[in-house]
This record gives structure tokens, C-alpha cells and sequence, in this order.
């Protein structure tokens, strides 16, 4: 591999450590260390491997989970969707033919993939790692690089360990500062969004810098690398430090005892070098950020939670104000209306995004002593089995139960509507989420993304407000 | 994967941006576990009301487009999540060939897997296309991948890029598992670095 003296990011270490050749047009043979599955996007994969007699070159760098289709309410009862069944079927009838080791539903460590490969210590700073899902870029809050792939790529990584691929560019987002009181890394993350937009990163690779995301724990980092992808991106890194070591030490799949402090060692080698270029760079004041939501239908349709809704009128380009005016007749919302004071009528508190169990300890402690407004469905739906059995411990199930919530089983659920718990037409959504596309929760739902905080206050207020203000009442 | 040399065909105008994979195929059309039969969904959401009746006012419905085999757009194609599912749908409904000023990235790279070309113009050229594609069916386009060009209407021809492994792919119809697979003894090599001694491998008995 080409090693040059020039300084280099994290993204470029990570890259020329993995790349196994490189082809005449400058296209890589990327090695793969880690690829997780999940039943959606495997079935084609698994059945191109079974016509062209191929076998899975490394099953004991794959690990596959059932997650997007499955239901959060009881389990003991058989899934009653019958192609969600066939599907869930399917994967666990491929990982037994191609001994690839699998977290089944009835598994106490079955969850959301992008919160269980972390959770397991799967997933380990400075591998690559890929999964048929966009939401892959959550792991790179490890220093590693992660990114979503196709159905046709998860076969090809099946059957070779590598992916075709040319190297990114590199985008640092810098948030420099401290955030203020009720400002999460959501918030963070919604505001990098609303400046470079859905389309900013394309073609890159964002490493998150700056003060404020080094003071952000594990799940806020994953929070914010989880949706690079709303930003375009191929993926989100965070260098790793002693917060990522102190977070992979003792994981189940982590490296012990001498082995762990190697890998360190290597570890700490992998932070951008001084002086190292960045195609593009974009500094944000962590100050200046407030607690946000979505308005629209894209996740670049930002307001912060004090903001109004835009108005057509106010874009020069009439193909963007149509758009403006789609997202309003769609959101049922009125062009200069103040977001806040919005009601809505169910409250998701889960997915890839949100669900891990410092998002629960962030709602929670809105929730205390309070109760979710009449006529909202509140839901939780932690990331994983281990999640939901840690705030249990907690006793947070209690708070949220006893506040009028529902506290479901692990799983993707309303984050994407292809499981029971959907939006029905019209119903306005305070989401955790990641996706405020038009029909993303279920057909004709309105999405409005936010933070765990905010959504716990829009679920006991039973509108979007700011939680600030909930805040201060309790302090 | 069918080869892509050369495609005369209608092409339908959406001049839209941003338009995500959840809009080229729902979630709840993903529960399949073949690549065929997505085409009846593909923007379902705008294709059919609650009924499942037809859409008039979408450019699909309507005649010629119903036919359509190349899709015009603005900025952002594909955008959101990372589903085959939409390359799938749109190729069971017989797109072969999709037009935007930008893509995302993993469609793009999806599209290409499925033998559909997806071609990156300035957006001034796509409004352009979109207005020959605005007159119908005897208003076609022809994408010529050999060439590099496609051929207006009127006779104009407009180049465009394209990487030259994947157009290679493309014209040829590979399969680039094959491909790779002939980099086995590299790839091997590469296994057995000693600086890649850290990276641990997964067994079930040390979880539960």
C-alpha cells in the first residue's frame, strides 16, 4: 500500500490500511472487516451465492440480526404479517446454510443492527465496516468507517470480503464551543444538516471535530454520524479517543487484556494529522445552536424549535418554492406559521438514531413527574434487548409506564412503517427518527424530527414545544 | 445483468429534487425476497390514491410515459435509504436509464449493479431534455453509451461522463464478483498481514 509522508486524515488512514489493490482507473479492492445483515436487504444477496455456488468467504467477520420487520409488542406470539415472516424466515434458513453467526428475536441480545454491533464491541474503531442499510455511517462515532451498501454489494462482500469502491473526499465539520442547556447532539446534527444540506456530502466523508463532539458521549457521537447520510455522505467518523476506549473495553467481541491495549496503541494512531486537507471544511458555533425539528419532508427542512415555517414566496426558484408549498400541503402546515405550539398526535422515541440508553435517560428526566397529554400514543422502543434490560435496572420503564407510555420490545418500528407499528394518514409524529420523508412512517404520516428530550416534551405537553422551557419549571 | 450499449426510447420529465428511495419504493414493498415484481409499486404513493386507483395527474399514468424508459429529475436522485429495492422497481417498470443533475451515492452506485446508467448533467441540459421529453412520443431519446453521448430529438448530441470500469461493466453485462474473485490470491495476502493481527474474529460461543 502507497505510504506517503504527506499528513493524513482519519479517513485516508483508515482507507490505505484496507485497501488490498488498486485498479487501473483508480477503482479499490477495499477489505472488508466487518459485515452486518439484517433480514431486508439479504435475501437476493444470499440467493446469488446459492446459483452461483458461492460460499461466504468469512463468516466469522459477519453477523446477522433480524430488526426492521419485526413487531415491538409481544413475542412470544408468531409473527402474524406473512411476508415479514417469510422474511425473517428466509434469513435465519441462509445463516444456517452459510454458518454465519446470527442474533435470532428470541436472543436477549437481538436488537436494531446499528446499535447492536457497537453494543457487542462487533464494531471496532478503525475497521471498515458495511451493511445492505445507509444508516451503516452510526458506526464511524467509533472511528471506523462504516457505510451503507446495496443489495448487490452485500453479495459481493459475502463472497470476497472486499468492496469496489474509489476513495471519498474528506469534509471536516468542526462544532467548536459548548452547547447550551437541552441542546443534544441531534440538535447538532439537525443544524449541520439544515446549513449543507441533504445533498452537502456527497461524495464525501465527514469527520466530526471541534470541542463539541469531543465532549459528546458514545450514543450522541452515533447519533450524529448515524445520520451523515441525511447529509449525502458516505459516511461520518469521530477520531477515536479514551472515550471510545473506555466504551469498547469488555465488550463481548472486543479485544482483552494485551491485545486491547495493541489495538489502542494502533487506534490512536488513526486521528487526521495536523495540517492533513480536507476537500471541504464547514465550523459551526456550538452557542448558537438551539434545540431543532423538522418541518418538511427532508431532513434538510430545518427550524429551530423557536423558528417559523418558510413561506414559498420567499424563494426566487419556482421549482423550490413548489417544493416549499408540497412539503406544506403535505405537512398540513401553514407557510409562517411558529412551529411550536403544533399539536401532534404520537411520539416516537426509538430507531437507530435514538434509542440507546442515554436517549431513554434524556426523556426520561422530562417525563418525571409528569404525564403524556390526552389523546397522544407515546411510544419507546429501545435499540436493543440489552438496552431495554438496562433501563429496566434503572427503573426508567417505570417512569415511562407510569407516565402513559408504551414500553415496547426492541426493533426498528415506526422509524421506517414496514412493521405493525405505522402513522395512519395525517397523524403528525414527534420522531426521533432519522427520515421525515413523505410516507416514511406510514402512508400520508407527518414527520417531524427531533431530539429524545423534545419529544418527551412534545409527548407530556401534547404539542411541539421547546424543552427548555419544561426544563427550567423542573429546576 | 443485461448489457447497456445503446437505448432509444420515451423519457418521462420529473422535475423534482430530492426525490428518495422511499418515494421510488415504500418500505412495505420491501418485504419481497426476489429483485422482480417492485415494478407495480414504484412511486406508489403518487402513482395510486387509497383505493389503489391511478393517479391521472402523475407523469407515469400518463401516455407516453407509461412507456418510459429513461427518467429526467433534478438534484439529489436517490437520496435516503439505501435500498436495491429502488434500482429493482424502477427496472421491473422498465427504466434503464435515469437523468439528473446529481445523484446520491449509493443509488448511483445501485444503479449501475442492475444495468441501469445513470448520467449526470448540468441542470440547464436536463431542463432541456425535459422539454424534449415534454413532447411525447414521438420526442425520444437516444443514449448512447459506446458513444458517450446522447442524441437529442433534433439531432443535437450531448456527451457525457462516465467512469470507465463501470461503463466497461455496463457494455459487457458482467458480473464483478467474478471479476474480483480472480484477485483471490491478493486478497488472501492481505488476510495474513501481520498488521491486521488485532482484528478479531467472530465466534457465537462467546456471546449469548
Amino acid at each position: 500500500m502507497p505510504v506517503t509522508n504527506s499528513p493524513r486524515t482519519l479517513f485516508d488512514k483508515i482507507w490505505d490500511d484496507h485497501v488490498v489493490e488498486r485498479l487501473e482507473d483508480g477503482t479499490c479492492i477495499l477489505y472488508i472487516d466487518r459485515h452486518l445483515v439484517h433480514e431486508v436487504t439479504s435475501p437476493q444477496a444470499f440467493e446469488g451465492l446459492r446459483m452461483s455456488g458461492r460460499r461466504v468467504r468469512r463468516p466469522d467477520a459477519t453477523v446477522a440480526v433480524v430488526d426492521h420487520n419485526v413487531p415491538t409488542s409481544d413475542r412470544s406470539k408468531p409473527i402474524e404479517e406473512p411476508e415479514s415472516r417469510l422474511q425473517i424466515e428466509t434469513l435465519e434458513k441462509n445463516v444456517a446454510e452459510f454458518g454465519v453467526p446470527y442474533f435470532p428475536l428470541r436472543s436477549a441480545s437481538q436488537g436494531i443492527v446499528h446499535v447492536v454491533g457497537p453494543e457487542q464491541g462487533i464494531s471496532l474503531p478503525g475497521m471498515t465496516i458495511v451493511c445492505g442499510d445507509s444508516h451503516t455511517s452510526t458506526h464511524g462515532a467509533l472511528g471506523s468507517l462504516a457505510f451503507g451498501i446495496g443489495t448487490s454489494e452485500v453479495e459481493h462482500v459475502l463472497a470476497t470480503q472486499t468492496i469496489l469502491q474509489k476513495p471519498a473526499k474528506n469534509m471536516r465539520v468542526s462544532v467548536e464551543g459548548k452547547v447550551g442547556p437541552g441542546v443534544t447532539a441531534k440538535d447538532i446534527m439537525l443544524a449541520i444538516i439544515g446549513r449543507i444540506g441533504t445533498a452537502g456530502g456527497t461524495g464525501h466523508v465527514i469527520e466530526f471535530a471541534g470541542s463539541a463532539i469531543r465532549d459528546l458521549d458514545m450514543a450522541g457521537r452515533m447519533t450524529l454520524c448515524n445520520m451523515s447520510i441525511e447529509a449525502g455522505a458516505r459516511a461520518g467518523l469521530v477520531a477515536p479517543d479514551e472515550t471510545t476506549f473506555a466504551y469498547v473495553k469488555g465488550r463481548p467481541f472486543a479485544p482483552k487484556g494485551e491485545a486491547f491495549e495493541q489495538a489502542c496503541d494502533y487506534w490512536r494512531s488513526l486521528a487526521s494529522d495536523e495540517g492533513a486537507y480536507f476537500d471541504t471544511e464547514v465550523t459551526l458555533a456550538a452557542e448558537e445552536i438551539v434545540p431543532s425539528i423538522t418541518w418538511g419532508t427532508s431532513p434538510q427542512d430545518v427550524l429551530p424549535i423557536t423558528g417559523s415555517v418558510p413561506s414559498p414566496s420567499d424563494e426566487a426558484d419556482p421549482a423550490r418554492a413548489a417544493q416549499i408549498q408540497r412539503a406544506l400541503d403535505y405537512m398540513g402546515l401553514e407557510a409562517g406559521q411558529t412551529i411550536a405550539g403544533t399539536p401532534v398526535d404520537v411520539v416516537f422515541i426509538g430507531s437507530c438514531t435514538n434509542s440507546r440508553l442515554e436517549d431513554l435517560r434524556a426523556a426520561a428526566d422530562v417525563v418525571r413527574g409528569r404525564h403524556v397529554a390526552e389523546g397522544v400514543r407515546a411510544m419507546i422502543v429501545p435499540g436493543s434487548g440489552l438496552v431495554k434490560h438496562a433501563a429496566e435496572a434503572e427503573g426508567l420503564d417505570k417512569v415511562f409506564l407510569d407516565a402513559g407510555f408504551e414500553w415496547r420490545e426492541a426493533g426498528c418500528s415506526m422509524c421506517l412503517g414496514m412493521n405493525p407499528d405505522r402513522l395512519t394518514p395525517g397523524q403528525r409524529c414527534a420522531s426521533t427518527s432519522n427520515r421525515n420523508f413523505e410516507g416514511r412512517q406510514g402512508p400520508g404520516g407527518r414527520t417531524h424530527l427531533c431530539s429524545p428530550a423534545m419529544a418527551a416534551a412534545a409527548a407530556v405537553t401534547g404539542r411541539l414545544c421547546d424543552v427548555r422551557e419544561l426544563v427550567k419549571e423542573t429546576v | 445483468m443485461d448489457k447497456f450499449t445503446e437505448l432509444t426510447a420515451i423519457a418521462a420529465p420529473m422535475p423534482t429534487e430530492n426525490i428518495d428511495t422511499d418515494q421510488i419504493i415504500p418500505a412495505r414493498f420491501l418485504k419481497t425476497i426476489q429483485r422482480t415484481g417492485l415494478g407495480k409499486n414504484a412511486f406508489a404513493a403518487q402513482r395510486y390514491d387509497a383505493d389503489g386507483n391511478e393517479n391521472p395527474d402523475f407523469v407515469l399514468n400518463q401516455e407516453p410515459y407509461r412507456h418510459a424508459e429513461i427518467l429526467i429529475t433534478y438534484d439529489n436522485l436517490g437520496c435516503g435509504s439505501s435500498r436495491e429495492h429502488a434500482p429493482w422497481a424502477l427496472l421491473d417498470f422498465g427504466i434503464r436509464c435515469v437523468i439528473a443533475p446529481s445523484f446520491a451515492d449509493i443509488f448511483f452506485n445501485n444503479c449501475f449493479k442492475n444495468g441501469i446508467l445513470p448520467i449526470r448533467l448540468p441542470r440547464e441540459i436536463c431542463d432541456e431534455l425535459m422539454d424534449d421529453a415534454r413532447q411525447g412520443s414521438n420526442s425520444r431519446l437516444t443514449v448512447d453509451l459506446e458513444r458517450q453521448v446522447i442524441v437529442r430529438p433534433n439531432g443535437e448530441t450531448i456527451a457525457f461522463d462516465v467512469d470507465p470500469f463501470r461503463r466497461h461493466m455496463l457494455l459487457e453485462g458482467l458480473d464483478d464478483i467474478g471479476q474480483t474473485m480472480a484477485h483471490d490470491a491478493e486478497i488472501t495476502s492481505f488476510e495474513h498481514r501481520p498488521s491486521r493481527a488485532w482484528v478479531p474474529s467472530i465466534t457465537m460461543g462467546t456471546s449469548k
